[in-house]
């Protein structure tokens, strides 16, 4: 069984659509969508629900008013400006009206800080699911997906429980790849997508910020110690600066698996829910089929 | 005035629209300070071009442990809600990728054994971008933690700036996106008239409804896919601030880092109905200057 992921650093270059298109083309094979903030693959793959699973973010801190002495100790030793003073509340008692401290749950990182400092344990951590993530069938074969809550921390521990069940679900079905759709960037949730996957496929476009993007994430890549592979996409809209890419690769021994024009018919297989490579016959489709042999010829690696 | 740039869906033009307002408002006249904070790709420089004169490297504060001190009591690792510290029989380990660098550890040392040390996480970088006061994070290679980056980049360039502060968000609904528009004026939501663009636009408007920021939105390549987002924006009654239709100039011109306003006045048209837009959503407040005239 092999984990391949498809980044690209930059967003919008074509991830969702290229790994759609991989499960379309495979046939014994696991999707997991890792990008759990903005997750769009189920909208190509029209997963059938099958569990569904609640995921717990570390608990936040919460202030309980009634016994809260406003001593301050919380406010003082929060490094996430987590914990807000407010003056002359006016819903207090008059002997009362002095400072108030309360939690703001979007800046609390759930260390505990003031939970053990508070001198009235008057703090209590309180749950905190943060998000859900599923087990599905698809026309193609299983996917797992997740939704992280609006607003929500700890991306990375949900992308790895996605990962891990794919993983397990492959293992069990004997499948042979796991096909990741990653998250843009090179933080936590990128980090979390790629440990120990087999090949990185960076899929980039001949953009000046495409290419700053892709040598950036390849870096993270080698950091981690993950092979690479890239994909140029509308790769004629700059050919210049594709032929920049394809240098840069060359001189760093990535090699180019394809390189996928520009085409309108991408925008209306999206709009029409389905992998491109389904939806037309044309210079797109035949160049991703192509990639997915590259694909196929490493699983004998 | 701080006016953020963001979408859920990546590489919607985020940037795009960020830099070409900037330059839309520094052309006529408005004091403009311009934040990078997709700290993990910054972008923006390729199409500001600023001129960087200042460097400074972020840490974030982990554990060092002085073991003439330690008893190996397990307190430290008993408080740390990251598991980023682990004590053995004769030894403990720091895990400083894992650190959020809270400082719980070394607070709630009982021998007073650990102390904390500085580990880089990126550089923020100060330059002028023809009149544009810029700044922008670097979140350093196999670094996981943004958000520390993110806060320090809005402290350096909020701090004792007035005129219009604009910020370029990552992309995404988590904590980074939270970190750059929260203390906004107003947000500008970038999306494209497809099923992703509207699935990505639903998630971004709850994140700024959550925080409770006015916003509107702009439907970049508006004639590439559908009418949905239209639609939606309509029923949710969310302001259209401008509608962008594809164009392979525009195209163009980004994959060489150039901005639409720069090279096209009927671009430049566009930015002033997206200002005018939003003026009108927040009159009742103090605005900088901009010039009337048609530029």
């Amino acid at each position: 069984m092999k984990q391949i992921v498809v980044i690209s650093g930059k967003g919008g270059t074509g991830k969702t659509i290229i790994t759609a298109s991989f499960a379309s083309l495979s046939n014994n094979a696991i999707a997991a969508d890792c990008d759990v903030d903005a997750a769009d693959l189920h909208l190509l793959l029209h997963p059938e629900i099958k569990e569904r699973h609640r995921f717990k973010g570390l608990p936040k801190a919460e202030i309980s008013q009634d016994r809260c002495t406003g001593c301050g100790r919380c406010y003082d030793v929060c490094r996430f400006d987590a914990v807000q003073k407010k003056h002359n509340c006016e819903t207090a008692a008059p002997q009362n009206q002095t400072t108030h401290f309360f939690i703001d749950h979007q800046s609390c990182e759930g260390c505990k800080v003031c939970y053990y400092a508070c001198p009235e344990d008057v703090i209590t951590m309180r749950e905190n699911v943060s998000g859900e993530w599923y087990v599905s069938e698809t026309k193609y074969g299983p996917m797992v997906h997740a939704r992280l809550g609006i607003a929500e921390e700890n991306s990375g521990k949900l992308v790895t429980i996605v990962r891990e069940n794919a993983r397990s679900i492959a293992e069990k079905r004997n499948l042979d790849f796991v096909i990741v759709d990653g998250p843009p960037g090179i933080g936590c949730p990128v980090i979390a997508s790629l440990s120990g996957v087999d090949i990185a496929l960076v899929v980039t476009e001949p953009t000046l910020s495409g290419i700053h993007d892709m040598e950036r994430v390849i870096d993270v890549a080698r950091h981690f110690g993950v092979e690479t592979a890239c994909i140029i996409n509308k790769y004629d809209i700059n050919l210049e600066n594709s032929k920049s890419i394809e240098n840069w690769c060359n001189k760093n021994k990535i090699p180019v698996l394809g390189k996928i024009p520009f085409d309108n018919s991408v925008s209306e297989s999206v709009v029409k829910g389905v992998p491109i490579v389904e939806y037309t016959e044309s210079e797109v489709t035949w160049v991703i089929k192509g990639i997915w042999q590259e694909i196929l010829k490493t699983k004998e690696k | 005035m701080i006016i953020s740039i963001a979408s859920g869906k990546g590489g919607t033009g985020k940037t795009t629209i960020a830099t070409s307002l900037a330059f839309y408002l520094s052309i006529n006249g408005a004091n403009v300070v311009f934040l990078d904070c997709d700290v993990e790709e910054p972008n923006s420089a390729l199409f500001l071009k600023p001129g960087i004169d200042k460097s400074q490297t972020v840490d974030i504060p982990v554990p060092a442990v002085d073991f003439k001190k330690c008893t190996y009591c397990g307190k430290c690792a008993e408080v740390c809600a990251y598991h980023a510290i682990a004590v053995a029989k004769k030894t403990v380990l720091v895990f400083t990728e894992l650190c959020h660098g809270c400082g719980g550890c070394a607070l709630f040392c009982p021998e007073g054994a650990i102390s904390e040390v500085g580990r880089d996480i990126g550089v923020v970088e100060e330059g002028d971008a023809f009149g544009i006061r810029f700044i922008q994070g670097r979140l350093s290679i196999g670094e996981p933690m943004a958000v520390p980056l993110i806060r320090e980049v809005k402290r350096c360039g909020i701090e004792g700036s007035d005129g219009v502060i604009i910020i370029d968000v990552p992309p995404g609904t988590s904590c980074p996106v939270i970190e750059s528009i929260k203390g906004s004026d107003f947000v500008i939501l970038v999306t494209e008239p497809t099923p992703f663009g509207l699935n990505d636009l639903r998630l971004a408007v709850e994140t700024v409804k959550k925080l409770d920021i006015d916003f509107g939105v702009v439907i970049n390549r508006s004639d590439i896919g559908d009418k949905e987002v239209e639609d939606y924006c309509k029923d949710e009654n969310i302001p259209i601030l401008a509608e962008i239709p594809y164009s392979r100039d525009i195209a163009v011109l980004y994959s060489y880092g150039v901005s639409m306003v720069v090279e096209g006045e009927k671009y430049r048209k566009i930015f002033r109905k997206i200002w005018e837009t939003i003026k009108k959503l927040k009159s009742g407040q103090s605005w900088p200057i901009v010039g009337e005239e048609d530029v």
